[in-house]
């Protein structure tokens, strides 16, 4: 065991500088894996099984049809518009994600099929900034929604998310009421809604539209709740019990449908809107 | 106990008292010395009220004597019967809810509910509702639609409560499903800020068609204290959360949030709580008459219209 410890740590400091990008530590097992490997896995330890955040661009193409996807987000900008500064100004903030990410805001998404089913599918992006939702996720979020009812389409939220942004403060509140109401196009014409929770989904997106899916699926072991564990650690002044806010936890407590590993998540999410989708009967009679 | 921007107020109201009861007791005429002070309380008080910043606005919000729901249903409606439970685990004390009468109409009333003493706020959970308090809110949503009276929310909670119970019951989720619920009313919807409204735990039964706030509350995403401790890592950097955020009334009056600034008396609604209350009264008059010839589409969609707008982005 110490042998393997040593070995393990020797290789990660032998390679020099690409060692990082070959290599990866497994937050909960501490494993090293090969980066191939995981990828390979879906971003799952192979030794645990615990799920690694994904990237968006990434969820997409494991949740997507082949081809099918086209991007709907992108020209919705944030602006500044209480002008907040903490200990460095928003704007400079948002410049930094927007250059690491590539992206204006926390949201990537576009139409696509899932198992046929036309989906309008949204990522949030926890690289940027938390995934926190401020006037650009909720807006997005309310588009979206808007153009699945128009176009027949289901939607699919991949949530995760610290909440709302505080550097847009009451107007990124006003986000869980807009991204809320706007579901409801989807409900005049029955049109299914899943929400897919994820490491971490928490605060006042776990408390709008994350919530109130048709159908809601979460990955294993993601953190889930409204208030974040260190608040309420602070405010009840007592450690929490084990597993608390955890998928399984909350799948126990009846606020979930299914905890789905993510091999299995593709093909669940296509059964659940093959049978909800009024196109999904056709679309699989066809493919046979 | 007073805050301390009141201080010299105070001392200047208890100096003019203690020449009163001077001239009262030696007969002398004190009468323009009183003059003068008075004069001087005046203009303090208007010079002190004009120039608060955003953190002595929350200082102001929280202020012990506010009028709570409690008291504003008492004062501003008529034949108010409190109803309790949520028809599934409890009934919250952190959340009142019933029906009365407005000026003739019977109203649904629902409101966050803090106490007035520390026994009782321990009672009221310092007014953070657990799931059960949604619930009971949702469930006079049900009944306001039902007998088509109109819904009148009071908001005043520092934030839902984030404890171990709450999240076993869908804190969360009681949340999405009240503010779904409440932006599906078919009746006219008014809410209203009486002192704190902290994040989703407030907005929750915030939804309305007309969104009115009392002149000294606040309204945000997060309380100063929260957001200082997570951005500056820092609780004590409150008073400049506080002004990052822009939670004052008029804040968000210009960011669209909110729609009608209700003026409290000089010295705020703590020291007047029926001057406080009477200006609500007449607030709340005049938006449901604007209301209340809308059809249920035109409410439904009038509501929708109004949060659909809320945000600022850009368009490329």
């Amino acid at each position: 065991m110490a042998l393997d410890r040593l070995f393990r740590r020797r290789r990660t400091r032998g390679g020099g500088r690409d060692v990082p990008e070959l290599w990866l530590k497994c937050p909960s097992c501490e494993a090293q894996i090969y980066k191939k490997d995981l990828e390979a896995d879906l971003m799952v330890c192979p030794e645990c099984g615990h799920h690694f955040r994904l990237g968006v661009e990434e969820r997409v193409r494991q949740l997507a049809d082949e081809g099918s996807f086209e991007p709907t987000t992108g020209a919705v900008r944030p602006t500044d518009p209480l002008r907040f500064t903490d200990t460095e100004p928003y704007t400079e903030r948002l410049a930094r994600y927007q250059q690491e990410t590539g992206r204006p805001d926390a949201i990537y998404g576009g139409t696509c099929t899932v198992g046929g089913v036309p989906t309008l599918l949204l990522a949030m992006d926890y690289a940027f900034a938390g995934g926190s939702m401020g006037s650009v996720v909720g807006e997005e979020i309310a588009r979206g929604a808007e153009l699945a009812a128009e176009e027949g389409r289901a939607l699919v939220i991949v949530a995760a998310s610290g909440g709302a942004r505080m550097q847009e403060a009451a107007l990124s509140l006003m986000q869980m009421a807009k991204t809320t109401m706007a579901l409801d196009r989807l409900w005049e014409k029955r049109l299914p809604y899943v929400s897919i929770l994820t490491d971490p989904t928490t605060g006042g997106v776990t408390a709008s539209f994350a919530a109130l899916a048709d159908v809601i699926l979460a990955e294993p072991g993601a953190l889930i709740g409204f208030a974040g564990p260190r608040v309420i650690k602070q405010t009840i002044r007592q450690d929490l019990p084990e597993g608390f806010q955890r998928s399984e936890f909350l799948l126990r407590h009846g606020m979930l449908d299914r905890v789905v590993e993510r091999r299995e998540l593709r093909a669940t999410l296509a059964h659940v809107l093959r049978l909800l989708h009024p196109e999904g009967g056709a679309s699989d009679a066809a493919r046979v | 106990m007073p805050l301390e921007f009141e201080q010299p107020i105070l001392e200047l109201e208890a100096r003019i008292r203690e020449l009163r009861d001077y001239a009262e007791a030696g007969g002398v005429d004190l009468s323009d010395e009183i003059g003068l002070l008075e004069q001087k309380l005046e203009r303090l008080q208007r010079e002190t009220f004009a120039n608060l910043t955003r953190w002595q606005r929350v200082q102001l919000a929280r202020a012990p004597g506010r009028p709570t729901t409690l008291d504003v249903v008492e004062r501003v409606f008529d034949d108010f019967i409190e109803l309790h439970g949520d028809r599934a685990f409890a009934d919250d004390p952190a959340i009142v809810a019933g029906l009365a009468r407005f000026r003739g109409r019977s109203v649904v009333v629902v409101g966050h509910q803090k106490g007035k003493t520390t026994k009782e706020n321990i009672h009221r959970n310092f007014g953070m509702p657990h799931p059960e308090g949604y619930r009971k809110a949702m469930r006079m949503m049900d009944m306001a639609d039902r007998f088509g009276f109109p819904l009148i929310s009071l908001i005043d909670t520092p934030g839902a409560y984030p404890g171990v119970s709450a999240e076993e019951r869908g804190q969360a989720w009681v949340i999405a499903q009240s503010i779904q619920r409440m932006g599906r009313l078919r009746v006219p919807a008014l809410a209203i800020i009486l002192g704190e409204g902290g994040s989703g735990g407030a907005l929750a039964i915030g939804v309305g068609n007309r969104v009115l706030i009392m002149e000294n509350a606040w309204y945000s995403v997060i309380s100063p204290e929260s957001c200082a401790a997570i951005l500056w890592r820092d609780a004590a950097q409150a008073e400049q959360a506080a002004e990052a955020l822009r939670l004052t009334a008029h804040d968000l009056k210009e960011l669209g949030v909110v729609d009608r600034v209700v003026p409290e008396p000089g010295g705020g609604a703590h020291r007047n709580p029926e001057g406080a209350m009477d200006a609500l009264a007449e607030a709340l008059a005049k938006e449901l008459a604007e209301l209340e010839p809308l059809s249920p589409e035109e409410l439904l969609a009038d509501r929708y219209r109004r949060f659909r707008e809320m945000g600022a982005v850009e368009i490329v």
